[in-house]
């Protein structure tokens, strides 16, 4: 029997953290994230199932923070919002040169610069594209509700230690500040000490004789070296695509037009398509869950049956470049963003949807 | 009878040998350096104290980037300045290891200073080394936060006029000062006497951490005869005659509780 509470997304996702087994947290306040390391430290999960809470200096330190208790074989995770993000980077390169797993949770706010702190999804590029520098890639997750924060940490972590990978979690301000009914699982324990070293072989443990040491390091001065090192991570992450990509549809069996959208932005669509079904036009929703590895195929297979799609999004146009990749420009992708912390409504998505259909 | 070199090395007229801490790779430190004595010395201090199973290190960006390939335990290397942050996590989530920064000045004192601050006010239970010498040895010489007024650099050609480019950091003094650090000692490693020091001092900031006594930091005032462009012999001398004055040798912060 799950346990339901109305919760928060970002406290949802700090009680799925420590359910999740977490075995450290390092934050920064940042708004419109803060809840994540208050409710933490209302919670003190250190007393029960000893995970680490620690409120860092800066973002800079949480994120090697992270790198230090990820290089331990430990399941541990930061989280911030989008100016904290972007200080988080040469950490998450980092953590990506070095393949550590760990959680980076960024509640998305508006930008550029400090922005506003109302929600916002201006970040995909900085999510899927890169975002510090160097070859690699994050396995990026993108949660629409209260109970995906909650899901994700463990979703994560499966992910981030499968493949040695630090896992982004691409949420925003409304997702984070809103509320709704959660069923929490059963907490999956710690692991004990012999249980990091046998899951973690390269981790630093301690070097014991039967063993050479444990070097966790991004450096790699021959450049022949290095060459191969990232082509193995892009092996790695070829693998990831052909294994993990995930997303959810809604009304696409018989659609003709179709959103793409995530997070937030999936919410507002799915009611944009019921207010077109009333108005008898066969409008269906794809919401890519992970946007790393991309649903490609997915969207590509729709093709074939789709008129037209419109990729709502709250940015300028992120997300609609890798929607125009995917179906190879057999069909018209126009995309319809609002930006700075302005959230689209169902009726002004389902609006444009009907004068792009009308031709105007 | 006319003796062999071969009659000489014998186990038993054995009087040192290479700490088993360190590994055969040959040092990437110039000839001359300090810092294969301070590794050395680091390592030797954990071989004697038996904990090669229970150590973790995390070497900085510097010249001591490749410590790892000579500390024979397990090493994780931090982005330039963040080694104090990425110790906190490893001695957080392994409370039971031994964890030290090893860092230059650079490294330490320019880019690290909000994570060196803030590791030593939050008193984590690590060591941290710091090998002063004043300039940046691995990018070619240039200024440091710890370079001497009127020191020439690649980046102050005409000497460190501290009008326009500020005045060095004494950051050992400055983290004297804070609650967290329980043991604060300065040292060097050019003669057989100063190293002796400083080993002892290193193997005090072990000791304390064994004993969740909070952050013991030793600073090792080191040369660099490559960056000051001298011979080692005149670097040191120069190192005597100009650092030492300005980062004096001797414990900064000793605990009330004890004598050393």
């Amino acid at each position: 029997m799950k346990e339901l509470k109305l919760m928060k997304g970002n406290e949802a996702f700090a009680e799925g953290t420590i359910r999740a087994g977490a075995d450290a947290y390092f934050g920064y306040p940042i708004t419109p994230q803060s809840e994540v390391l208050e409710y933490l430290m209302a919670v003190r999960p250190y007393e029960t199932t000893g995970m680490v809470v620690l409120q860092a200096e800066s973002e800079i330190a949480a994120i090697n923070m992270v790198y230090g208790g990820a290089s331990c074989g430990k399941r541990v995770l930061t989280s911030s919002s989008s100016p904290g993000i972007s200080l988080k980077q040469e950490g998450i390169s980092y953590l990506a040169g070095a393949e550590l797993p760990c959680i980076i949770l960024n509640v998305v706010r508006g930008g550029p610069g400090l922005g506003t702190i109302q929600p916002s999804q201006s970040d995909y590029f900085q999510s899927v594209k890169g975002g510090g520098h160097g070859d690699y890639k994050c396995i990026v997750l993108a949660p629409s509700s209260v109970q995906e924060m909650y899901d994700f940490p463990k979703l994560g972590f499966e992910l981030a230690f499968k493949y040695r990978n630090p896992v982004l979690i691409l949420s925003d301000g409304i997702i984070g500040q809103m509320m709704e009914k959660v069923y929490l699982d059963e907490p999956t324990p710690r692991w004990s000490e012999e249980e990091v070293i046998k899951n973690s072989p390269w981790a630093t443990t301690g070097k014991v004789v039967d063993r050479e040491r444990n070097i966790i390091t991004s450096l790699i001065l021959e450049a022949s070296i290095q060459e191969k090192h990232v082509i193995k991570l892009y092996e790695k992450y070829k693998v990831i695509e052909e294994n993990e990509i995930r997303y959810e549809t809604f009304q696409c069996e018989d659609a003709e037009y179709l959103f793409v959208a995530y997070g937030s932005s999936a919410r507002i669509c799915q009611k944009a398509v019921q207010i077109l079904r009333e108005k008898g036009i066969k409008a269906g929703l794809l919401r890519p869950i992970t946007l790393l590895p991309y649903p490609k195929k997915a969207i590509n297979d729709l093709s074939k049956q789709i008129k037209s799609i419109v990729v709502v999004e709250m940015s300028m146009g992120q997300m609609v470049e890798d929607v125009m990749l995917a179906v190879e420009c057999k069909i018209p992708v126009n995309h319809y963003g609002r930006t700075g912390g302005v959230i689209p409504s169902p009726k002004e998505v389902a609006d444009f949807m009907m004068q792009k259909i009308k031709g105007e | 009878m006319q003796i062999s070199t071969k009659d000489i090395i014998k186990p038993e007229n054995l009087v040192y040998t290479k700490t088993k801490l360190l590994t055969d790779t040959p040092l990437s430190y110039c000839p001359g350096c300090g810092h294969g004595t301070a590794n050395r010395i680091v390592m030797e201090v954990l071989d004697e104290m038996g904990v090669q199973d229970k150590t973790i290190g995390i070497a900085p960006v510097g010249c001591s980037v490749l410590a790892y390939n000579f500390m024979n335990v397990d090493m994780i290397q931090a982005a330039h300045g963040r080694a104090p942050a990425v110790a906190t996590a490893v001695k957080r989530v392994f409370p039971d290891k031994f964890v030290f920064t090893y860092q230059g000045d650079g490294d330490l004192a320019a880019i690290g200073t909000a994570e060196t601050i803030h590791a030593c006010n939050r008193g984590e239970n690590i060591t941290i080394i710091f090998v002063n010498n004043g300039i940046y040895g691995m990018t070619g010489g240039q200024m440091a936060p710890t370079t001497l007024p009127n020191m020439k650099s690649s980046t102050s050609p005409y000497g460190r006029d501290v009008e326009i480019m500020g005045h060095p950091l004494r950051i050992t003094e400055l983290v004297a000062q804070l609650p967290g650090t329980y043991f604060v000692s300065r040292q060097a490693v050019h003669t057989p006497a100063a190293v002796r020091k400083a080993k002892k001092a290193v193997r005090k900031a072990f000791e304390n951490q064994k004993l969740n006594k909070g952050l013991s930091f030793v600073e090792i005032v080191s040369n660099c005869n490559s960056g000051w462009k001298m011979t080692p012999n005149d670097s040191n001398k120069w190192m005597e005659e100009n650092m030492f004055p300005a980062y004096p040798l001797g414990d900064i912060k000793v605990p009330k509780d004890e004598n050393i």
